[in-house]
């Protein structure tokens, strides 16, 4: 059995009277350890499609089966815990809260799961270690680059030891450099055995990983664009800083 | 993995839930992270809680007072049978209406059970003269030994007269301190306690010889700054030898004239005044122009008879018994009534019900205000922090661990402002007092400050409901979008 498994999704939305199909029937199977790019361009549904998912939201029809449970009717509180346990989020925004240094933004998660004070702060110094920020720890978020922000949320997700990371444009507002830090990062954690699911418009992104979908207009397409997806050039080498 | 698709695991069910203490935490990190804005909010609580407990510290010292002047003159136990017109329909046999006799003393003492003390009053509207002085004083009677007792007197010089003294009609008497003040001079006037024993007194031109003097009374208020200014008096060199003026007890509004009714109180054997004065003592003497009843059988007619009852409980009894006795001996002429201290407890009890309650409306509205402001803040807040809230949520946060975020915050604040107000309501109690220094002291009581604390958690409680229901149903993806 697939880790998620979506059955004919959709999500639609009124807007003054006129319906908009954001997700029009989309059936899509992620294995666990799989590393996937949903591309595809802007307003075509991905963050709709991360967002459900995610169990941020709930569609309006169809079927979707996160390890083993079926979360299309589960209730707020019933979501909330799975958000908790088996998802870890990384915004384009980082979306770290300010007023909390790095160490207790990674422990958040685990304030809601119920973990211990000292559990929380062990295990949260190991996930900012292994995105090399450990000496951060008693920073404010102002007081990091973006790229190294972007790392604090990636511990985040992870402290939870999640089943499933789900990455909305992690790169869109970091520059090329720093976002291939970030794809290199990611790229360590699947060989690690993540399972991870990165959203993206940008082909050159999408070339990271093995597996790509493309979504149009809320539907999947039938066959990937190999030029849009920048398939018709090599696969770029993972920077040293991965390798670390 | 294995679990039967269509059902939720039970892991996923079991979201333990957040530790209350980091919530408070939380709560209270983003109190500090906005001070002012904070204190300003938590004002309306401070004030509100402060006002409640000054409130009801003043209040509280006021019927400590007004219960102190009712001790002074007796107590509950304590009872008036006063003659009274008769009713209507019995006014043709006026003449036979004798009003309180020292027979109906006798009577009561042997028919009674229920009365444990008689004193029969036969009061004398008396001018008094001495080292060329007059006054006219409050309480002139000729009483038995036991009024000392019954009026809660206590001769500080000399003696009481006692029964012989009665017998022989001696012209004898004990006075207040107001008689002695009057005549010459109060301690703090001369700069030395006069104490008048064996010199002669005139009552209505007849010589008297004083032979005891009553303790000067006075509220427990104003003995403590007497003995305060005398205290700075001395400190001060002593070279004044006239201290400030002895509370007199007339300024204080909260039965300070009782203290001062009975400084102003002259005593003489119950059969000095019956022998010197009989004239003056009749109110049927008085109404009539032959001689009355009581002149004629030689039974002395008193002004009044105070008894004391054995106990509050037994009062309705009691009355009944001497009401039965009386009767049989007023031969069925119901020519007398009886008054109790009732009245006044009932006063007493009616004006701090009612300074509590106004006080407590006061406060009230402080506090309801204070609510209004803290919810205000609250709105603010989460409108600020929906981004957080949704940060939160994506996370794993539960609608209900936001409610309670929310809800603790705006707890944290109210209490925050009680224990602020508990203390500014020493700092209003202290000002108070040092303004009005001759009134009773304020009680801070421990009973005001545990209900108004509890006040102040409640308009927390209600004053972050709608905000937390609010922030607790943002939908996480609208606040993530939010830029
Ligand atoms: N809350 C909403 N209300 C109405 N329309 C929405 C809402 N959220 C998304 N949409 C619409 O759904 C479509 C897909 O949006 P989205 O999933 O954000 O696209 P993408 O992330 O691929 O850019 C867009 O046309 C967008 O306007
Ligand atoms: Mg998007």
């Amino acid at each position: 059995m697939a880790l998620v498994e979506l059955r004919n999704v959709t999500k639609i939305y009124h807007l003054g009277g006129e319906e908009i199909r954001a997700l029009d029937g989309v059936s899509l199977d992620i294995q666990a350890g799989e590393f996937i790019s949903i591309i595809g361009p802007s307003g075509s549904g991905k963050s709709t499609l991360m967002h459900i998912l995610g169990c941020l939201d709930s569609p309006t029809g169809g079927t979707i089966q996160l390890d083993g449970v079926m979360i299309q009717d589960a209730s707020p509180r019933q979501l909330a815990a799975i958000r908790n346990r088996k998802i870890g989020f990384v915004f384009q925004f980082f979306n770290l809260l300010p007023k909390l240094n790095v160490l207790q933004n990674v422990e958040l998660p685990m304030i809601y799961s119920g973990v211990s004070g000292k559990e929380r702060r062990q295990r949260a110094m190991k996930a900012l270690e292994a995105v090399d920020l450990s000496n951060r720890s008693k920073h404010r978020p102002s007081q990091l680059s973006g790229g190294q922000q972007q790392r604090v949320a990636i511990a985040r997700a992870l402290v939870n030891d999640p089943r499933i990371i789900f990455a909305d444009e992690p790169t869109g507002n970091l520059d090329s450099h720093t976002g291939e830090a970030i794809l290199a990062l990611f790229r360590k954690l699947s060989t690690e055995g993540r399972t991870i699911v990165l959203v993206t418009h940008d082909p050159e992104i999408a070339a990271v990983t093995p597996r790509r979908i493309e979504i149009r207009d809320g539907k999947i397409a039938d066959k990937v664009d190999e030029r849009l997806a920048g398939l018709d050039r090599p696969l770029p080498t993972a920077p040293a800083a991965a390798t670390v | 993995m294995s679990t039967p698709s269509g059902k939720l695991p039970n892991e996923a069910l079991q979201q333990s839930s957040v530790n209350v203490w980091a919530t408070v935490e939380l709560g209270l990190n983003e109190i500090w992270a906005h001070k002012f804005r904070s204190l300003l909010t938590m004002l309306g609580i401070i004030l509100g809680v402060s006002s409640l407990v000054a409130m009801s510290a003043l209040v509280k010292g006021m019927e400590k007072g007004a219960k102190e002047a009712l001790i002074a003159i007796g107590g509950l136990e304590e009872v008036r049978v006063e003659a009274q017109d008769l009713p209507i329909e019995e006014q043709n046999r006026k003449d036979q209406a004798v009003g309180i006799t020292v027979n109906d003393v006798y009577a009561l003492a042997a028919n009674a059970p229920l009365v444990t003390r008689l004193s029969p009053e036969m009061r004398v509207p008396a001018t008094i003269s001495a080292n060329g002085k007059t006054f006219r004083p409050f309480f002139c009677m000729g009483v038995w030994p036991v009024a000392l007792e019954m009026n809660q007197h206590v001769i500080q010089y000399g003696r009481m007269f006692n029964e012989i003294d009665d017998e022989m009609a001696r012209s004898v008497c004990v006075i207040g301190t107001e008689i002695r003040d009057q005549l010459w001079g109060s301690p703090e006037e001369t700069g030395q306690d006069v104490i008048p024993l064996g010199r002669t007194i005139y009552i209505n031109g007849l010589p008297f010889t004083i032979i005891g003097m009553f303790e000067h009374y006075e509220s427990e208020q104003a003995r403590k700054e007497r003995e305060l200014a005398q205290l700075e008096a001395q400190r001060n060199g002593g070279k004044k030898p006239t201290g400030p003026k002895r509370n007199r007890g007339w300024s204080g509004r909260d039965g300070g004239w009782v203290f001062w009714i009975k400084n102003a109180t002259i005593y003489m054997p119950l059969n000095t005044a019956w022998m010197k004065f009989r004239a003056g003592v009749s109110r049927a003497a008085a109404n009539n122009t032959g001689p009355g009843p009581g002149g004629a059988t030689g039974d002395p007619r008193l002004s009044s008879l105070q008894v004391r009852i054995a106990s509050v409980d037994l009062l309705g009894t009691a009355l009944q018994q001497i009401r039965n006795v009386l009767m049989f001996t007023h031969q069925g002429l119901e020519d007398f009534a009886f008054r109790t201290q009732e009245d006044w407890a009932e006063n007493i009890n009616t004006f701090v019900h009612n300074a509590r309650l106004s006080g407590g409306i006061i406060a009230g509205i402080s506090l309801l205000v204070g609510g209004i402001g803290i919810m205000n803040i609250m709105l603010a807040s989460i409108s600020e922090r929906v981004r957080e809230i949704g940060i939160r949520k994506s996370i794993g946060a539960t609608t209900i661990d936001i409610f309670v975020q929310i809800l603790v915050e705006s707890v944290v604040i109210a209490l925050l402002g009680g224990l602020g107000g508990l203390v500014t309501s020493f700092l209003l109690v202290h000002l108070i007092a040092s303004f009005s220094p001759t009134d009773n002291a304020p009680i801070i009581t421990f009973t005001a400050m545990f209900v108004a604390f509890g006040f102040s958690a409640l308009v927390g409680v209600l004053a972050g409901l709608f905000p937390a229901f609010k922030a607790s149903r943002l939908n996480p993806i609208q606040a993530l979008r939010y830029d």
